[in-house]
């Protein structure tokens, strides 16, 4: 189940956020999205998942547009996220945010799928109980992609899930967000620790002032003069 | 019964009526406030259906449990017809468009003949027992225990703690907005049909701004997520002013003082002292 963006701009007030942008999401992938701050990496995101309107372009989830539906119809068709700035809901527990993730599916989650997602996300030893705002800054980024996978998705967006954490925690997000997207899940990675990026992406998209200026393997792109001028710089290294 | 009981029952039978019905009317505001909305409509859904109720009785001899239906139908519909262009809405200026609204029917009572205007109307048939007011909010608790164990429950709370959030795991939540402020709407309503049967006058003061504030006390001392908090709420404040009589000169100054001490010491209420830590979804 692919998810595909074809020549996507967003624009807020006089200026482009998004332009021209085109790209795919495949299942069992994962697919970088990096860049300066303000390229537009988490306005793509809001494009995709309906928070911002599309000013030109199309998004098909498996050839079925999705642009021009509210928010809570993409995140039921199928497309998950997470976001730059946590927002869990801090006064639930674990076990309630979880359940908040499998809102939209039928019946109720057991407890062992509970504790099998909090496996998947790599918090395996949390407290179903503990209230979500209780939680280790690091556990509470993972609450949220448990969160996410909850929903059984078959897109994942993760904004900056590593953002705060420490190197090794950094170090073991590598092999949960591989092991989502060995599920079969199309997995896209927003990030700018770029050791992360080239240990977890297949392929990396780079964008700036709202364009893509780059994709190809990790490898690729961390050669790429464009790219290291625009973005990399010294840390051009950590891809290749 | 036990004559002690009787006459308990026979002194206070006013008192336990109006607090019947104020425990409705807090349940009314409490569905709203927990889906995070500070619509403050509910004095003007329970003046409709007062009104709806009374005319139907009085002009067209409804009886009681008809009025009472036609009544809440007619405060639902007001409330999600209401519930469209506040959608967009959110905090303090969702409070003040919905205070207009409340004021707008309070003009409109005062100033309309089949209302009465000013004077209201009076003679209303006064057929709403305390069984009859007591057996409605049982009904109503029933319901909202029965809504808590649903799903709608678990959106209405993610809708209240972030919407944004909520609507990435998929929760529609203008259907939810709308949904509990119609439920609301209808509650509300049933409160203020059984408050027109179990008076004899209705005035459109009876539903003015004071008495919306008065429901948002109640609420807020009692925990403003909390339906039973709620409950508690209304009746602590209904009791309150008969227990303290000798303070009946300083009445609104006791009810601030309350108001300051809950905010102060239980900010979520005084159901948040029975209630701490994390909120659970069943």
């Amino acid at each position: 189940m692919s998810l595909t963006l074809d020549d996507v701009g967003v624009r807020y007030g006089g200026v482009d956020a998004l332009r021209g942008v085109s790209l795919t999401l495949e299942p069992g992938r994962v697919l970088g999205l990096i860049g300066p701050n303000g390229a537009g990496k988490t306005t793509l995101v809001n494009a995709a998942t309906g928070l911002a309107p599309l000013a030109s372009g199309t998004i098909a989830l498996d050839g079925e547009r999705v642009d021009g539906l509210p928010s809570h119809r993409i995140a039921r068709a199928g497309i998950a996220r997470t976001y730059q700035n946590i927002r869990l809901f801090g006064a639930l527990d674990v076990r309630g945010n979880l359940a908040a993730g499998a809102y939209a599916r039928p019946g109720r989650l057991g407890t062992v799928e509970l504790l099998r997602l909090l496996e998947r996300a790599g918090i395996a030893g949390a407290d179903l109980d503990a209230a979500a705002s209780s939680l280790p800054y690091g556990d509470q980024r993972r609450l949220e992609i448990g969160r996410a996978l909850a929903a059984s998705p078959r897109v994942i967006m993760l904004d900056e899930p590593a953002a705060g954490m420490n190197p090794s925690e950094t170090g073991r997000l590598v092999a949960t967000i591989r092991a989502i997207a060995a599920d079969g899940i199309a997995v896209l990675l927003i990030e700018h620790d770029m050791t992360l990026v080239r240990a977890a992406c297949d392929d990396v998209v780079v964008l700036n002032f709202g364009e893509v200026i780059a994709r190809g393997t990790p490898a690729q792109v961390g050669r790429d003069p464009v790219v290291v001028e625009a973005y990399l710089g010294s840390g051009a290294e950590a891809l290749s | 019964m036990p004559g002690a009981l009787v006459d308990f029952y026979a002194k206070h039978s006013r008192l336990i009526d109006q607090i019947g019905v104020n425990a409705l009317l807090a349940l009314s505001l409490s569905v709203s406030l927990q889906a995070g909305q500070l619509a403050l409509a509910q004095a003007a859904f329970m003046g409709i259906a007062a009104y709806v109720s009374a005319i139907l009785a009085m002009q067209a001899h409804w009886p009681l449990i008809a009025t009472i239906l036609a009544a809440v139908l007619v405060s639902t519909v007001v409330a999600a017809l209401l519930a469209l262009p506040v959608r967009r809405l959110r905090g303090v200026f969702l409070a003040i468009a919905t205070i207009g609204f409340g004021e707008i029917v309070r003009v409109f009572a005062n100033n309309l003949s089949i209302t009465g205007g000013a004077e209201g109307l009076s003679g209303i048939p006064n057929d709403a027992t305390t069984p009859v007011i007591y057996g409605s909010l049982a009904v109503v608790a029933f319901v909202l225990f029965a809504l808590s164990r649903t799903k709608f429950a678990l959106a209405v709370t993610l809708v209240r703690e972030d919407e944004h959030a909520a609507r990435g795991v998929g929760v529609d939540v203008g259907m939810v907005r709308t949904l509990s402020l119609a439920l609301g709407g209808a509650i509300a309503g049933l409160g203020g049909a059984l408050y027109a049967h179990a008076s004899f006058f209705l005035t459109p003061t009876d539903f003015g701004f004071a008495r919306m504030e008065q429901i948002l006390v109640w609420c807020v001392i009692g925990g403003v997520t909390s339906p039973l908090g709620a409950v508690i709420g209304a009746a602590l404040l209904s009791i309150l002013p008969e227990v303290i009589r000798f303070l009946s000169d300083w009445r609104e100054v006791t009810n601030g003082v309350i108001l300051l001490l809950v905010i102060l010491f239980a900010p979520g209420g005084l159901s948040s002292l029975w209630r701490r830590g994390a909120i659970r979804v069943r």
